[in-house]
C-alpha cells in the first residue's frame, strides 16, 4: 500500500515537474536558435543607433556581448543553454541606470524582436522571463 | 462649449501624425486613458497609475475630451491633467451633462489629485497603490436641490486604487487588473448633488477593471462601477462598459466602449457608446 501511494506521488510529481518544465517554454516560440540570434543582432543594432543608451556600451566587446545575450534569451526561454555571463548584478555595477533609461532598453529590445518577426505572445514571454531582473540593473 | 472641442480635438489629431514628440520614458499605454472625473484610469475608474508617462524626474501635462451619449442624456468631459515624476497627478475636468427636452446644460467641475502610495504596476510583485480626491463642485445644482440631494453645491470623493500587470498571463497576452474603493455623497458622480434624503453621508462604493493587451499598444477590457443609491426619487445604478483602447503613440490614446450606464433620473435603461481622447504634450 506505501509503496503503491509512494509510486503514485512520484510519478504525480514527475508530471508536474514535466508539465512545469514545460508550460514555461517558448524557445520554438521565439524561433529557436535561429529567431534569438535574429533578436539579438536587431537588439545590438537598435542599441548602436540610440544615442543616449548606446553610451553604456563604449568600450564593450560587442563580439561577446552578442554571445553572452544569445546563452542569457535561449537559457531564459527554455533552450538548449546555460547562461556563462556574469550576474546582472556586477554588469549593471556603477552605472547608474535609470528607470528612463531601463525603459527605453525594453522599448529597443521590443522593436528588435518586431523587425525579428516575433510573435507578440513570445515577445511577452522574454518580457516576462527579464522583468524581474529590474532591481538588478536600475540605480547600481 | 462646442467651439472648445474643435481646438482640442484638432491638436489631439495633429499629435497623430508625430510619433513620441517629448513624451515622458514609461512604456507604451502605462498612462492608462482618462476615466469620466479626470483621473488616469480606466474610462469609468481611476487607477493606481498616474497620468502621462513621466518617470523619476520627469513630468506630464495632457489633454483630454470624453463623450458618451445614451437615450436621454448626453455627458461631454472636457479636461487637462498634470503629472510629476509618477508620483503626483492633478486633473481639471468641466463635465457637461445634457438632459433630453431640458434647456441647458447641467455643469460640474472636478478637481482631482493622485499621489501613488507603493509599487509599480508592472515590476513589483505587489500591485501599484495609489490614494487620490476628487473636489466636485456643481455649477448649476438647481435640478440637484430639486430631486432632493442633501448638498447641491460640492462634496469630496476620497479612493484608493491598486493596479496590477500580469505580464504573459493570459496565452502570452498581458493581464491588467485594478480594484478601486470610493467613498463618495455623489449622486450620479455628483450631477445630482451630494447625498439625498435615504442615504447622506459617505458610503464604500467598489469599482473593478480588468483588460487585456493584444498588442503593447492595444488593450481591449470590461469595467464596472458599483455607485450609491441616495435619493429616494430615482433609483441609481451601476456604470459598466467593454472597451477598446489603442494607444498609437505616447502623445495620443483614443477608447472606444460600450457603456450600460443603467437608470439616470428616473430614465431606465440608459446605454450607448462611449468615446474618449487623451493627448500628451510633454
Amino acid at each position: 500500500m506505501i509503496r503503491k501511494l509512494t509510486y503514485v506521488a512520484t510519478l504525480f510529481a514527475g508530471l508536474t515537474c514535466f508539465s512545469a518544465a514545460h508550460a514555461d517554454d517558448y524557445y520554438q516560440e521565439l524561433g529557436g536558435k535561429e529567431g534569438v540570434e535574429k533578436i539579438v543582432d536587431n537588439f545590438i543594432n537598435e542599441i548602436s543607433f540610440d544615442q543616449d543608451i548606446v553610451t553604456f556600451f563604449e568600450g564593450t566587446d560587442i563580439t561577446r556581448l552578442r554571445e553572452k545575450l544569445i546563452e542569457q534569451f535561449c537559457h531564459e526561454s527554455g533552450g538548449p543553454c546555460e547562461y556563462t555571463g556574469d550576474s546582472m548584478k556586477d554588469v549593471h555595477a556603477g552605472m547608474k541606470i535609470t528607470k528612463a533609461q531601463f525603459n527605453r532598453v525594453v522599448e529597443l529590445l521590443q522593436a528588435a524582436m518586431d523587425d525579428a518577426g516575433t510573435p507578440q505572445t513570445a515577445q511577452n514571454r522574454l518580457i516576462r522571463s527579464l522583468a524581474p531582473m529590474r532591481p538588478d540593473i536600475i540605480h547600481r | 462649449m462646442k467651439s472648445k472641442l474643435i481646438p482640442l480635438t484638432a491638436v489631439a489629431i495633429s499629435t497623430l501624425a508625430v510619433a513620441d514628440v517629448n513624451a515622458g520614458s514609461r512604456l507604451i499605454a502605462t498612462s492608462g486613458v482618462t476615466q469620466l472625473e479626470g483621473g488616469a484610469g480606466g474610462g469609468l475608474t481611476p487607477w493606481a497609475v498616474i497620468s502621462g508617462y513621466a518617470d523619476e524626474g520627469e513630468y506630464s501635462v495632457g489633454a483630454f475630451h470624453t463623450s458618451t451619449d445614451v437615450q436621454d442624456f448626453r455627458l461631454k468631459v472636457n479636461g487637462v491633467s498634470a503629472s510629476y515624476d509618477n508620483r503626483f497627478e492633478v486633473s481639471a475636468a468641466l463635465q457637461s451633462f445634457e438632459i433630453k427636452g431640458v434647456a441647458g446644460d447641467l455643469r460640474q467641475e472636478i478637481y482631482g489629485a493622485k499621489y501613488r502610495i507603493y509599487g509599480d504596476a508592472i515590476y513589483t510583485a505587489l500591485p501599484q497603490v495609489a490614494a487620490g480626491i476628487q473636489y466636485k463642485r456643481l455649477l448649476d445644482g438647481d435640478i440637484a436641490e430639486a430631486v432632493g440631494a442633501e448638498d447641491s453645491d460640492s462634496g469630496i470623493d476620497y479612493y484608493v486604487s491598486a493596479t496590477k500587470v500580469h505580464l504573459a498571463a493570459v496565452g502570452g497576452y498581458h493581464l491588467l487588473w485594478n480594484a478601486t474603493l470610493r467613498a463618495t455623497q455623489a449622486n450620479q458622480m455628483g450631477l445630482l448633488g451630494y447625498g439625498g434624503d435615504d442615504e447622506s453621508g459617505y458610503t464604500l462604493q467598489p469599482e473593478v477593471s480588468a483588460l487585456v493587451l493584444l498588442r503593447d499598444d492595444l488593450a481591449i477590457g470590461a469595467e464596472y462601477r458599483k455607485k450609491p443609491d441616495n435619493l429616494s426619487a430615482f433609483d441609481e445604478d451601476s456604470f459598466s462598459d467593454v472597451f477598446i483602447a489603442w494607444f498609437p503613440n505616447k502623445n495620443v490614446n483614443l477608447t472606444l466602449a460600450y457603456a450600460d450606464l443603467g437608470s439616470i433620473a428616473g430614465s431606465e435603461d440608459q446605454d450607448g457608446f462611449y468615446f474618449s481622447i487623451s493627448s500628451w504634450f510633454k
